[in-house]
C-alpha cells in the first residue's frame, strides 16, 4: 500500500474501532461475526488501488481522502418521511421503501399488499427475526475475504433491506427502494441487502435515488441476490444523484436451475460511480441479462464491472453496456465472463459501445472472455467512436439543425438500453430523465427535483 | 432557382468538380448523365453542403441566395431536397419522430406554428398514400433493415412530406426493380408542380422513360462537356460512354 493509501485505511479502521459499540450493539452474531472476518481482511488489503488490475480504471483513492461523517444509528426526523416523499413518477404503481442515509425507515408502511409470505423489511431487523433464512444466504456471495470494498461494507454493516419471496408467488407490482441522503456535512453510507426468491417466484426491483444536499456523499452497496428455480428477477439500478457523489455498488447473483435474470444499471450522474455486477449461473438452464447505459460530463468517472459465471451447461447470457462521455469525463468497462469446462452449450454475447464526445473524454474498456468448454457460442466485442457524421448529414439535408440532430442520434443510440425495461411508465419516464440529461438540463424526476427534504 | 456557375470543388486535394456551369428554372427537370467518377455524386453533395468536400472556385446561387453562407439544415429549409443514393440507417431514431422534427423545423424557419400530432399524422397519412409508401415502413427506425428499393421509397417519401423547391435525386433508380423504379417514379411526377424543380443524376436511361427531363447534361471528368434535350441521353444509350470518352461527341 502507498503511503497515501495506507493513511486512508487507517482512518477507516479507526474509524470503525471508534464506534465497535454501536457496530457490535444493535446487530445479530451473524452479522458481527462476518464484520470481524471482514475488517481484518481490509485491515490486510486497504482499499484498492489502480495497481489492483480490478481497480485499473478508477482510482478511489481521492475520493476516500476526503474525511465522512458516518451515523451509526438510526437517525429521528421531525417530519414522516412517508408523507413528505413519495414518489411521483406518472403511473409508476410500486411498493415503495423508504430509506435514509442507508437506514431502513422505521416507519415505511406496512407492506400489507404484498402477497402472502413475502417478507420485506429492515435488514438489522431480520437478521435477528429470521436467523436461519438469513444465515444461510448472507456472506455467501459477497464473500468478506475477497474484495476490500466488500470487506468495507460487511466490517460497517448495520442495515439495509431484506426481501424474500416464497414458493410459487409473484409480485406483481415492482418493489421500489428509494435512498433518501440528507446532510449537513459529507457522510459515508453503507448499506447491505439481501434478496431471497425462492422457486418460481417473481420479483422486480427498483433502486432510485434522492440526494440533493450539495455535500459530498460516499456509499458503498452491497446487494446479495438469491434467484431460486425458474424464479424471474428484474433489478434496475438507477443511479441519479449529483456532482459531488461517490457510489459503490456491487451485486451479487447466484441463479438457480431454469432462472432467468435480468439487470440494468443506468448511471446517469454521479462524480464516481463504480458498479460491480457478479452473476453465477449455478445450475442448468438459466438466462441473464445484464444492461448499462452511462452517461458521464465534465469530469465524472463512471466503471462497470461485470464478472459473469457460466459453471453448468445449457445457459445464455446476454450483456449490453453503453456509454456517453462528454467533456472530460472517463469511464471504464471490465466485462469477464468464464465459462468452466462443463457448462457445455453455453451461449454468451458481450458487448459493449461508447460515444465519446470530444476529444478529452476517455474511455477504457477490456472485454475478457475466458472459455474451458469446448461447445459453447461466445462474442464479445467494444466499440468506441464519435457520432455517426454519415447520419448527421443525412438527419440535416432535412432541416434538423446540427444540435438536435447530434441529440436525436445520442438518444437513439441510449434507447438500445432503455427499451430492455421491463417495467411500465419506469421506462418512459427514464426516456425523459436521458433526454434531459443529455439535454444538459437538469435531469430529476419532477418531485425529487422540487421537493429536498431538509 | 439554381445557379452554378464556374464550380471547382476537391476532397483529399483531388480535384472532382472542374468548373460546372449550370442553370436550373422553375418548373424544369434537368438530367445529369456521367460515367462512374465522372462527379455526379460528388455535386450532389456539394449542393447538399457535405462539409468533406472543399468548394475551391466557383459560385452556387439558390433562390438568389448564396448557397455556401447556408448550412445544410438552412439549405434544406431553403428547399433544397437531396435524395441519397445510399440512404443512412438510423437505428433508434424512429421515422415518426425524425419527420414530425423535420417539418417542425421547416415550420419554424417560415415562422408557422408547429403542427398539432393530428395534423401531422394526417399529413404522414396523406403523403404515405401519395407516394405508395407501405405504412409499416414508417413505424421502424430511419431505414433500418429496409430493402434497397424501401430504402428509395423513403426518399421520395420525405421529399413529399417536406415539400422542396428543388430535388436532387442521386442515383435513384440504383438498385430498383423496374416496380419499385415505376413507383419511385410516379411519386416523383406526382409531386411535380410548375414551380419546383428536379435534377435527376443516373448513369442510365432507364429512369428517364419515366421521369422525361427538359434537359440532359453529360458530366465527364468534373465537367459538363454537353447539353441537350431529352434526345441526347437515347443518344448516349444507344453509343455508350465511350463514346463521351473518345471525345467523339
Amino acid at each position: 500500500m502507498s503511503n497515501e493509501t495506507n493513511k486512508i485505511t487507517n482512518k477507516l479502521v479507526a474509524l470503525y474501532e471508534d464506534n465497535i459499540g454501536d457496530l457490535f450493539e444493535n446487530s445479530s452474531d451473524l452479522i458481527n461475526r462476518e464484520r470481524k472476518i471482514a475488517i481484518d481482511y481490509f485491515k490486510k488489503t486497504g482499499i484498492p488501488t489502480t495497481k489492483n488490475e480490478s481497480y485499473k480504471y478508477t482510482d478511489l483513492a481521492p475520493v476516500f481522502a476526503n474525511g465522512y461523517t458516518k451515523f451509526f444509528e438510526r437517525q429521528k426526523f421531525n417530519v414522516e418521511l412517508n408523507e413528505a416523499f413519495q414518489c411521483q413518477v406518472p403511473n409508476l404503481n410500486t411498493h415503495t421503501v423508504l430509506f435514509s442515509n442507508g437506514w431502513f425507515y422505521e416507519k415505511n408502511l406496512e407492506y400489507n399488499s404484498l402477497p402472502e409470505g413475502v417478507i420485506l423489511k429492515s435488514f438489522q431487523k431480520a437478521s435477528k427475526e429470521h436467523p436461519e433464512l438469513v444465515e444461510k444466504y448472507y456472506s455467501k456471495l459477497a464473500k468478506s475475504n475477497d474484495d476490500s470494498i466488500v470487506a468495507l461494507n460487511t466490517a460497517f454493516c448495520q442495515d439495509g433491506f431484506f426481501l424474500y419471496v416464497p414458493k410459487n408467488t409473484i409480485i406483481d407490482k415492482p418493489i421500489q427502494v428509494i435512498n433518501l441522503l440528507r446532510s449537513e456535512k459529507d457522510l459515508m453510507v453503507t448499506q447491505r441487502n439481501l434478496v431471497v426468491l425462492d422457486e418460481n417466484s417473481s420479483a422486480k426491483l427498483i433502486i432510485c435515488d434522492h440526494a440533493l444536499s450539495p455535500c459530498r456523499f460516499l456509499t458503498n452497496t452491497v446487494t446479495e441476490v438469491c434467484v431460486g428455480e425458474n424464479a424471474i428477477f428484474d433489478y434496475y439500478n438507477i443511479e441519479n444523484q449529483h456532482n459531488l457523489t461517490t457510489q459503490l455498488s456491487s451485486v451479487f447473483i447466484n441463479q438457480k436451475k431454469n432462472s432467468n435474470v435480468l439487470t440494468n444499471t443506468l448511471s446517469l450522474h454521479g462524480k464516481l460511480i463504480r458498479n460491480n455486477v457478479s452473476i453465477l449461473l449455478e445450475d442448468e438452464g438459466c438466462e441473464s441479462n445484464l444492461f448499462g447505459l452511462f452517461l458521464a460530463d465534465k469530469d465524472q468517472h463512471i466503471d462497470n464491472y461485470t464478472f459473469i459465471d457460466h459453471a453448468k451447461p445449457n445457459c445464455k447470457s446476454n450483456e449490453l453496456y453503453k456509454g456517453i462521455l462528454d467533456d472530460e469525463a472517463t469511464g471504464g468497462f471490465n466485462g469477464k465472463i468464464v465459462v468452466r469446462q462443463d457448462a457445455q452449450k453455453t451461449q454468451a454475447l458481450q458487448s459493449n459501445k461508447n460515444i465519446l464526445l470530444t476529444d478529452n473524454a476517455e474511455m477504457n474498456t477490456k472485454p475478457q472472455l475466458e472459455i474451458y468448454a469446448d461447445d459453447v457460442k461466445c462474442s464479445h466485442g467494444a466499440t468506441i467512436g464519435q457520432i455517426d457524421e454519415e447520419a448527421l448529414f443525412y438527419l440535416r439535408t432535412r432541416g434538423i439543425n446540427e444540435k438536435e440532430a447530434r441529440m436525436m442520434l445520442m438518444f437513439a443510440f441510449a434507447h438500445e438500453i432503455l427499451k430492455k425495461i421491463r417495467v411500465d411508465s419506469l421506462d418512459v419516464q427514464l426516456i425523459d430523465l436521458v433526454e434531459s440529461r443529455l439535454r444538459g438540463e437538469f435531469s430529476k424526476c419532477d418531485f425529487c427535483n422540487y421537493n429536498v427534504i431538509k | 432557382m439554381l445557379s452554378i456557375k464556374n464550380l471547382h470543388a476537391s476532397i483529399d486535394g483531388k480535384k472532382i468538380l472542374n468548373g460546372i456551369n449550370l442553370e436550373v428554372k422553375p418548373g424544369e427537370v434537368h438530367a445529369i448523365m456521367g460515367p462512374n467518377g465522372s462527379g455526379k455524386s460528388t455535386l450532389a453533395a456539394v449542393l447538399a453542403g457535405r462539409e468533406i468536400f472543399k468548394v475551391t472556385e466557383g459560385e452556387i446561387l439558390f433562390n438568389g441566395k448564396n448557397i455556401f453562407d447556408l448550412n445544410p439544415e438552412e439549405r434544406a429549409k431553403e428547399g433544397l431536397f437531396l435524395s441519397f443514393q445510399y440512404p443512412i440507417e438510423i437505428p433508434g431514431v424512429s421515422m415518426v419522430n425524425f419527420m414530425r422534427t423535420a417539418v417542425n423545423e421547416h415550420r419554424k424557419y417560415h415562422n408557422l406554428k408547429p403542427l398539432s400530432a393530428q395534423d401531422f399524422l394526417k399529413l404522414m397519412r396523406d403523403k404515405k398514400k401519395l407516394v405508395e409508401i407501405d405504412s409499416r415502413l414508417t413505424n421502424r427506425s430511419v431505414n433500418e433493415g429496409f430493402s434497397g428499393g424501401e430504402k428509395k421509397k423513403n426518399e421520395i417519401f420525405q421529399m413529399a412530406m417536406l415539400e422542396p423547391k428543388l430535388s436532387i435525386l442521386d442515383e435513384t433508380d440504383s438498385g430498383l426493380d423496374i416496380d419499385a423504379l415505376r413507383v419511385v417514379a410516379n411519386g416523383v411526377n406526382k409531386l411535380k408542380t410548375k414551380d419546383n424543380s428536379t435534377i435527376v443524376i443516373t448513369h442510365y436511361q432507364r429512369l428517364l422513360d419515366y421521369i422525361v427531363p427538359d434537359v440532359v447534361h453529360i458530366l465527364y471528368n468534373g465537367k459538363i462537356v454537353k447539353t441537350g434535350g431529352k434526345d441526347l441521353a437515347l443518344v448516349l444509350e444507344d453509343k455508350g460512354y465511350d463514346w463521351i470518352k473518345n471525345g467523339n461527341y
